[in-house]
């Protein structure tokens, strides 16, 4: 006699391939997931509670820790929400800046998720690569901003500090050497046996899946929805750049994979550009009040972070500070997903669709 | 009480101080108008950017030149008032009332002055504002009879050039007429004022009087329309045929009562912002989805606030197919914030729902799964409530 029951196992929150605190709770049927529950909140700070005490300025450095691997974008759907309230034109000088700094974190970010996605399948030099370009990159933001990760940089009305003497040289000189690098990532993994065994077809979801469950970024585009704010709903001066927005049809582990490796080059060529037209010289911010207040109202503003649709919400009653702040944080948007996919699936096929779909829990909690 | 000499004496005084009335009347009118332009000119350029900065400025420039204006009308009037002592002694009151009735006689004198003076020496009528017209008449004939030889010289050198390049003599000539037609009206203009002066008092005056009025109307009109101002840049935004498509659906499928407001958010992008009637939030979310004009398939972000007055749900929509976003709001009751849920419509709004529940504490009715997603089911209390007391058990 064989006696079958289904097991409940408990994954994280300290687990390693959730890459912070997550808990997902599944159900199984001997391999097989038959449900999933997903527990957050253990990285939960309350920012928006916080913020509600805060001057718009000193919110800043709150944004750095949702997105933490991407901070620069975080930074900036903040002070774009009280600009687009406040009506603040930015000077040219600090556009490009901020253009720069958001692109070449977009770039570290996916560099950052390719090399633990490879890490979670057991392949560990691609890991090394990843960061060792990463480090580059972190090194560059470092001497613009004074910080590795919590860089702080933006300001309503412009950036913190102006680049640094050849700085922009350098940006230059990393933008070819990324480039080829990229093409030995490619070789070194894209076309493994193993590895294509293990996203191909895997965590596969249609477009009308995707948009259903509110999905943005790199996972709507992996369906073949053509869809990039910065191109759809420009902001900054995004219109200026000559860049591609990267789809796939496919819609599965692999897709997601192929979307970001390639968005690094379209990340590289706004880059490029940016330097070309960087402007000689000008002021890094614009004429605002000391004390920031947004005019009385409401306004939702939406960005293309690195993982997808970051939004702000800020309620203003004309004080210096909000009087409700919201932010609208792709990752916890995107997890949604995640009960969904996994039902049905083999549980070693969990790492590479919880991995595809690119969270970060500090934007997750929020 | 006095002869003819002194009768002339007074009719000078008369003309000076109108004349100077007149000026500072003009410069007020002048600052006036480039104050009205710039006001005008404001709203304009005002893409919703620097609206209020502008707007500030535009009233205080409306204000100064009011000011100027009122202390133009003063200088007038006292410069009238300064005559009343040569005419019967009357009280105050008289006087004043006298004062415009005598700025015209005043205007009356100095035409009779004028007509004198252009009769006779030029010279003999004095006034600043007549040395000036003369000085700028000279000028100009200078400028006119420099004009003329220099086309004089033009045609010899073209007389000369002949043999030169056509292009060149062709340029030259067309210059030199330039110039003398500039010359000539500048001739005709200075030639012009000279000999209508007299009229050009009457104009004046009457330019004064227009100019007052206006001013006043404008003191008036000037803080009416910076109230307006707010309203102004709403009517160009591109997105207001959209919301009016919007609400034309929505009122021709839904019935007439199902929004309790509509309007463009000028803060937020200029999105479209509908606000539904708690009854009918679930009912207008259902066919901004489905309906095939409208076919909001996305779901961008949905949250509640706590306003004090009432709690908010606030969602943004967004349409792939027609490139289009929307903002649907409803107000709920502070006490009681129950709404429907919208995870059957979208299944994106499943774990925002839970947040709002869990922060704000709105219960979303219909939900598949209610619960305090961030902080715990322990958890005592909705922090983002405005009237939100932390509880710990150790304390």
């Amino acid at each position: 006699m064989v006696r079958t029951e289904e097991i409940l196992l408990n994954v994280g929150p300290q687990h390693p391939s959730t890459h912070g605190v997550f808990r997902l709770v599944l159900t199984l049927d001997g391999e097989v997931i038959t449900d999933a529950k997903p527990v957050i909140g253990y990285l939960h700070r309350g920012t928006e509670k916080i913020a509600e005490n805060l001057q718009y300025t000193q919110i800043i450095p709150y944004t750095d820790r949702m997105d933490y691997v991407s901070a620069m974008t975080n930074n900036y759907v903040l002070v774009h929400a009280v600009e687009t309230m406040m009506g603040t034109e930015i000077p040219e000088r600090a556009e490009y800046l901020r253009i720069l700094a958001m692109e070449l974190n977009r770039v570290a970010s996916h560099l950052l998720w390719w090399g633990t996605f490879i890490l979670d399948f057991g392949a560990t030099s691609p890991l090394l690569y990843a960061f060792r370009e990463r480090e580059m990159i972190l090194n560059l933001l470092n001497e613009l901003s004074g910080a590795r990760l919590t860089f702080n940089y933006m300001r309503v009305g412009g950036v913190k500090w102006d680049a640094p003497e050849g700085w922009i040289e350098k940006v230059q000189e990393f933008v070819p050497y990324m480039r080829k690098q990229l093409k030995g990532y490619h070789d070194l993994v894209s076309g493994n046996e193993i590895f294509l065994s293990r996203t191909k077809n895997i965590g596969t979801y249609t477009k009308e899946d995707a948009l259903n469950y509110s999905l943005s970024g790199v996972n709507l585009r992996s369906t073949g929805v053509k869809w990039d704010l910065r191109k759809d709903e420009s902001y900054s001066i995004y219109d200026r750049f000559d860049f591609d927005v990267v789809t796939r049809d496919a819609g599965d582990a692999f897709a997601r994979y192929e979307c970001r490796l390639e968005e690094i080059l379209e990340s590289l060529k706004i880059i490029e550009q940016a330097c070309e037209q960087f402007p000689q010289d000008g002021p890094i911010m614009a004429k605002v009040p000391k004390i920031i207040k947004a005019p009385k109202g409401e306004a939702f503003v939406r960005i293309e972070g690195s993982r997808g649709e970051i939004g702000c919400y800020i309620a203003s009653d004309g004080k210096k500070e909000p009087y409700r702040l919201k932010f609208r944080r792709p990752s916890f948007y995107n997890l949604q997903i995640l009960p969904k996919l996994l039902k049905g699936e083999n549980i070693s096929n969990l790492i590479s669709i919880l991995g595809a779909i690119d969270i970060v829990l500090g934007e997750v909690d929020g | 009480m006095s002869g003819e000499k002194d009768l002339e004496q007074l009719k000078k005084e008369a003309v000076a101080k109108a004349k100077a009335a007149a000026a500072a009347k003009r410069k007020a009118k002048e600052l006036a108008e480039s104050g009205a332009k710039e006001e005008e000119a404001a709203p304009a350029e005002a893409t919703g950017d620097d609206l209020a900065k502008q707007k500030a400025a535009a009233v205080a420039k409306a204000k100064a030149a009011t000011a100027a204006k009122r202390k133009a009308k003063e200088l007038a009037e006292s410069g009238a008032s300064e005559e009343s002592p040569s005419a019967e002694d009357d009280d105050l009151a008289k006087k004043k009332a006298a004062a415009v009735a005598k700025a015209k006689a005043a205007a009356a004198a100095k035409r009779k002055a004028m007509g004198q003076a252009s009769e006779g020496e030029e010279a003999s009528a004095g006034g600043d504002d007549d040395l000036a017209k003369k000085k700028a008449a000279a000028v100009a004939k200078a400028k006119a009879a420099a004009a003329a030889k220099r086309k004089a010289m033009g045609q010899e050198a073209g007389g000369e050039e002949t043999s030169g390049g056509d292009d060149d003599l062709a340029k030259k000539k067309a210059a030199a007429i330039a110039k003398a037609k500039a010359a000539a009206a500048a001739k005709k203009k200075a030639a012009e004022g000279g000999a209508a002066s007299g009229d050009d008092a009457k104009a004046k005056a009457i330019a004064a009087a227009k100019a007052k009025a206006a001013a006043a109307a404008r003191a008036k009109g000037g803080k009416a329309s910076a109230a307006d101002e707010p309203e102004a840049p709403k009517a160009p935004s591109p997105n207001q045929k959209y919301l009016d498509k919007y609400v034309e659906i929505i009122k021709k499928h839904l019935g007439e009562d199902v929004l309790e407001d509509s309007y463009i958010n000028n803060l937020s992008k200029d999105v479209p912002t509908l606000v539904a009637k708690r009854d009918s939030y679930y009912k207008v979310a259902e066919f901004l989805k489905f309906n095939e004009s409208l076919s909001f398939d996305y779901l961008s972000e949905i949250h509640g606030s706590d306003f004090e007055t009432h709690m908010e749900v606030y969602a943004h929509f967004y349409s792939y197919k027609n490139r289009q976003s929307v903002a649907l709001k409803v107000k709920l009751d502070r006490d009681q914030p129950e709404i429907e849920s919208l995870a059957k419509l979208w299944a994106g709004a499943e774990w925002p729902e839970c947040e709002a529940y869990d922060l704000v504490g709105i219960h979303f009715t219909g939900h598949p799964n209610l619960r305090r997603i961030m902080l715990g089911e322990d958890w005592i209390g909705h922090p983002l409530r405005k009237d939100y007391e932390p509880y710990d058990v150790e304390v």
